[in-house]
């Protein structure tokens, strides 16, 4: 089995996309931000892996191409961006203030926990990501020297917590406005959080969506600037 | 032809933007120089949103499914992360709570005063 996964360009891509298909399966069935996809997914390959003893090398062999589609995918956020304009035109000066002040909000909480806990610059890059969406996060990771799978791994603890707490954090934040709740759950857990948003309401979802690729953008300056502070 | 004319022009800015970033010194991923230029190229009405709607939905349905060999390895490496997991958990948790907060709370009082003008 190690042999074929090993040999073959397709293997891993095909486990992957089977495994994340039974998570999104159990994600429809019961609902709960706990039953993520994503994490679902993970731990059926590993699951698998270890029962057939494949080692990581032969599953990478067979798996990696499906990462180099990463790009275009970020690209096509933008499709979704441009489909929010009139709801981003309408709420323009909320909306620049909201991401831009959640934002910068948890670069510097993040810096200062890290000094805190005394990181060492690999750590503290690796997750200053962690609130924006994992293609942009995971990009971000990389080019400023972190560990792209750690911050993957944050980034989607970071969005199930979001998920989960949405709607009791604004409650005791008393944000009652739609459209700063759905800027509150996108620029602090991206898409995984912006899938609640939308569950709570439209003008929620859709500032949320908003929220995330805007957050994204502000993260790449923003961390840029402040990693050479640390 | 309709989707190969939607997931070229997709493509076709996705290289625009690793072209980019190699000749703008800021350490951005070229993923993101696309993301603007195709926002720009749908504004300006460039490209029509009927072209690439269909391929950026596809996309985006999949995009999940490329983060699971980057998860994978970090099972994989464990080991040389058991110091640094609460940490992480700390960090990660308080930081959620505080942007939230602050962005929420933020956009709220703008939303509020230009409501009362």
């Amino acid at each position: 089995m190690n042999e074929a996964f090993a040999s073959s360009a397709l293997l891993g891509t095909v486990l992957s996309l089977l495994c994340y298909y039974i998570g999104a399966k159990v994600k429809a069935r019961f609902k709960t931000a706990f039953a993520n996809p994503l994490l679902i997914a993970v731990i059926l390959v590993v699951a698998f892996m270890m029962f057939f003893k494949i080692d990581y090398e032969s599953y990478m062999t067979s798996a990696r191409y499906i990462s180099w589609f990463l790009t275009p995918a970020t690209v096509a956020l933008a499709v979704p961006l441009y489909e929010k304009l009139e709801h981003l035109k309408r709420n323009i000066a909320a909306v620049l203030i909201g991401v831009g002040a959640g934002t910068f909000s948890g670069i510097l909480t993040i810096f200062l926990l890290s000094k805190l806990f005394g990181l060492e610059k690999a750590e503290f890059v690796t997750l200053l990501p962690k609130s924006v969406t994992t293609a942009i996060g995971i990009a971000v990771s990389e080019e400023l020297g972190g560990y792209p799978s750690v911050t993957a791994a944050a980034i989607v603890i970071t969005g199930i917590l979001g998920n989960v707490c949405a709607e009791g954090a604004c409650r005791v934040f008393r944000i009652t406005e739609p459209a700063a709740k759905g800027l509150a759950i996108g620029t602090a857990s991206h898409a995984i959080g912006t899938s609640k948003a939308m569950e709570i309401g439209e003008t929620e979802g859709a500032m949320s969506s908003l929220a995330l690729v805007l957050s994204g953008i502000i993260t790449v300056a923003g961390a840029n600037i402040i990693t050479d502070l640390y | 032809m309709k989707h190969l004319r939607g997931f070229g022009i997709i493509l076709f800015v996705s290289a625009a933007g690793e072209i980019l970033r190699r000749f703008i010194p800021l350490p951005v991923p070229g993923s993101i120089y696309g993301l603007a230029l195709l926002f720009v190229l749908l504004c300006l009405k460039l490209v029509k949103l009927d072209e690439v709607k269909a391929p950026a939905g596809f996309l985006i349905e999949i995009m999940p499914v490329m983060f699971i060999p980057a998860s994978v390895g970090l099972m994989d490496r464990a080991e040389e992360l058991r110091a640094f997991i609460l940490p992480l958990l700390v960090i990660v948790a308080v930081s959620t709570f505080i942007v939230l907060g602050v962005s929420g709370l933020s956009s709220q009082a703008v939303i509020r005063g230009k409501r009362d003008e």
